[in-house]
């Protein structure tokens, strides 16, 4: 194991992160206030709230959830895409680093940004509304689990992506409609019969679901399903980035 | 005169592949084709030895950087084996690469790294324990050293590409391999380049180089390959090719204007130029054609005298445009 090639991408890779402080930190803190003021604040005023918790507090994990959906597939994607695009990936290529050491060291530090930026949320939340966390151990876990699958998601956009085009395409299209539409402004019992089972065929539903259980300790669908879910989705990203480097499809031609 | 198509055809020949001790690179039967169906190399069979100045020549498109970008593993052979001192670079790919560095043909650098980060980073990548004292030197070496804290964005050309050189340098590699290295690079650099390639290799550093600036290869190389349309059509030694298949002129400036070859000397083939001031003498290093110093003494002989006489080899740029002449 070429441990310090890790720890070499690793570390740029967070250097990356503090140099655009600004784009990676302080704008989704803006955004997620943003978010307080308009959904916490002036529909929260109108729905007090729901399966017993104030709706401000109801919200936090949702849009803890958002960020980190978004956040870790642009960090990661941005992370392998941006040297293809520059031509850099050549250095990466020739050194005497395994896929699993790239994997690694690209999604442990878009995954280790993205938990960070949960957390500093959850902070910016708590300025906000009274929170509680009930199984703070779970909580962690979905919070590193949603991370990292995204991240890997992420990483396998950056590499199937050829234009920048592409590469905002899959978060833009598919991953922010789901999210809205996964409950983090509201309860999927809230919704009426057919759009509710509809609902259930959305991944995030289920990621929300687990993460707001391992908050307030209720969930719209059972945490087992939750996990059971969310290590699925991890288990489908893994296996399609084990054939990327088996066929070294778009990196190495 | 062209080079005998029997001497092409012996120096071609002597080329196949053989097997030595002294090879660090070994490429057997290497073959590439694109997706697109484009085949960029066609069985490719090169043996590079330790410690040697290699340049491989081709025009645009022949398969220069195909053919690196397979050894360094940047690009999948579509067949074929190569090896960099005895360690396959598929099955084991970790050493051959360790011994490899590379300085591609595109300044492609992370832009808003510092020059210092950015070379502690490509050791970092090749599994180097961190080592500030070497850096320092290959900076300095490079005459980067003051640069060091600058952003790569804020560099000049040249220095971009000394900070490619020293990115691949920063891991000690054995085998350097310089795809186009001067291009678009000033007298200056380029002077300096050369100076750093010939103390690697005093170093023990083999290096391999693409180029298509002849010069370059004439001044630098070993051993040269010309490469043409995917295949590797001679492999020789610089000097040996030199002597093989160039060509010597001599140039004599007359005291006084001829209107005319002397009829005694006619069979010299002489040229006489315009203005009847200058002879120019052309023969091939292993012609059996009358020598230099016969026509010195038949021209005075013949009541020729010259102020001054100069005499130069051809160069590999003539050698190279040639042979590419006669590739079918």
């Amino acid at each position: 194991m070429n441990l310090r090639a890790v720890w070499a991408i690793y570390r740029v890779e967070m250097a990356r992160a503090f140099r655009t402080v600004l784009q990676s930190i302080i704008s989704p803190v803006i955004s997620t206030s943003l978010y307080f003021v308009v959904f916490g604040s002036a529909i929260g005023s109108r729905i007090t709230e729901i399966d017993g918790i104030a709706y401000g507090a109801f919200i936090v994990p949702g849009l803890m959830m958002l960020s980190l959906l978004t956040q870790s597939i642009s960090n990661a994607s941005f992370a392998i895409y941006f040297p293809k695009f520059v031509g850099s990936i050549y250095e990466l290529l020739s050194a005497p680093v395994s896929y699993l050491e790239i994997i690694i060291a690209y999604v442990g530090g878009a995954a280790t940004k993205s938990v960070m930026l949960g957390l500093i949320i959850l902070a910016t939340a708590a300025l906000f509304v009274p929170l509680r966390i009930e199984h703070p151990f779970w909580m962690i876990a979905f919070l590193v689990l949603t991370a990292v699958t995204f991240s890997l998601f992420g990483f396998i956009i950056g590499i199937w992506a050829k234009t920048f085009e592409q590469l905002q395409l899959v978060p833009l299209l598919i991953v922010t409609p789901l999210t809205f539409l996964g409950g983090s402004f509201y309860s999927i019992h809230m919704l009426p019969g057919i759009w509710k089972t509809i609902t259930l065929f959305n991944p995030v539903v289920y990621l929300i679901s687990g993460f707001r259980w391992s908050f307030y300790g209720k969930a719209d669908v059972s945490v087992g399903v939750s996990l059971g879910m969310t290590v699925m989705f991890l288990a489908i990203c893994i296996a399609i980035v084990a054939w990327i480097f088996r066929t070294g499809y778009r990196l190495r031609n | 005169m062209h080079p005998a198509a029997s001497d092409l055809y012996e120096i071609t020949f002597s080329s196949r592949p053989y097997f030595s001790m002294s090879s660090i690179i070994s490429i057997s039967g290497v073959t590439k084709t694109y997706a697109t169906g484009f085949k960029a190399l066609k069985e490719i069979n090169l043996d590079i030895e330790r410690g040697e100045i290699f340049a491989l020549l081709g025009p645009n498109g022949a398969g220069k950087t195909t053919l690196i970008s397979i050894v360094c593993g940047i690009v999948n052979r579509s067949s074929g084996t190569v090896t960099v001192d005895g360690h396959d670079i598929g099955r084991d790919y970790r050493a051959a690469r360790s011994l490899i560095g590379l300085v591609p043909q595109e300044l492609t650098i992370d832009a808003f790294e510092t020059v210092w980060a950015t070379v502690n980073y490509s050791r970092g990548l090749f599994g180097k324990a961190p080592n500030a004292a070497f850096v320092e030197k290959v900076l300095r070496d490079l005459s980067l050293w003051d640069k060091k804290d600058s952003k790569a964005i804020t560099l000049s050309g040249g220095m971009k590409r000394r900070l490619m050189i020293a990115k691949a340098l920063s891991h000690e590699p054995r085998v350097l391999f310089l795809d186009e290295p001067t291009a678009g690079v000033d007298v200056e650099l380029r002077q300096d380049m050369w100076a750093m390639v010939r103390r690697l290799r005093e170093d023990g550093v083999t290096i391999i180089l693409t180029t298509h600036y002849i010069e370059e290869a004439e001044a630098m190389a070993d051993r040269v390959g010309v490469i043409n349309k995917g295949e590797i059509i001679l492999v020789e030694g610089k000097a040996e090719l030199m002597r093989k298949l160039g060509r010597k002129q001599m140039n004599l400036e007359l005291r006084a204007p001829l209107a005319a070859v002397p009829d005694g000397l006619s069979h010299y083939s002489l040229e006489l130029s315009d203005d009847g001031n200058q002879l120019t003498y052309t023969y091939d290093n292993q012609s059996d054609r009358p020598g230099v110093a016969s026509l010195i003494r038949d021209l005075e002989a013949a009541g020729v005298q010259f102020r001054d006489l100069d005499t130069k080899n051809s160069s590999l740029e003539e050698i190279f445009v040639n042979l590419l002449r006669q590739e079918p």
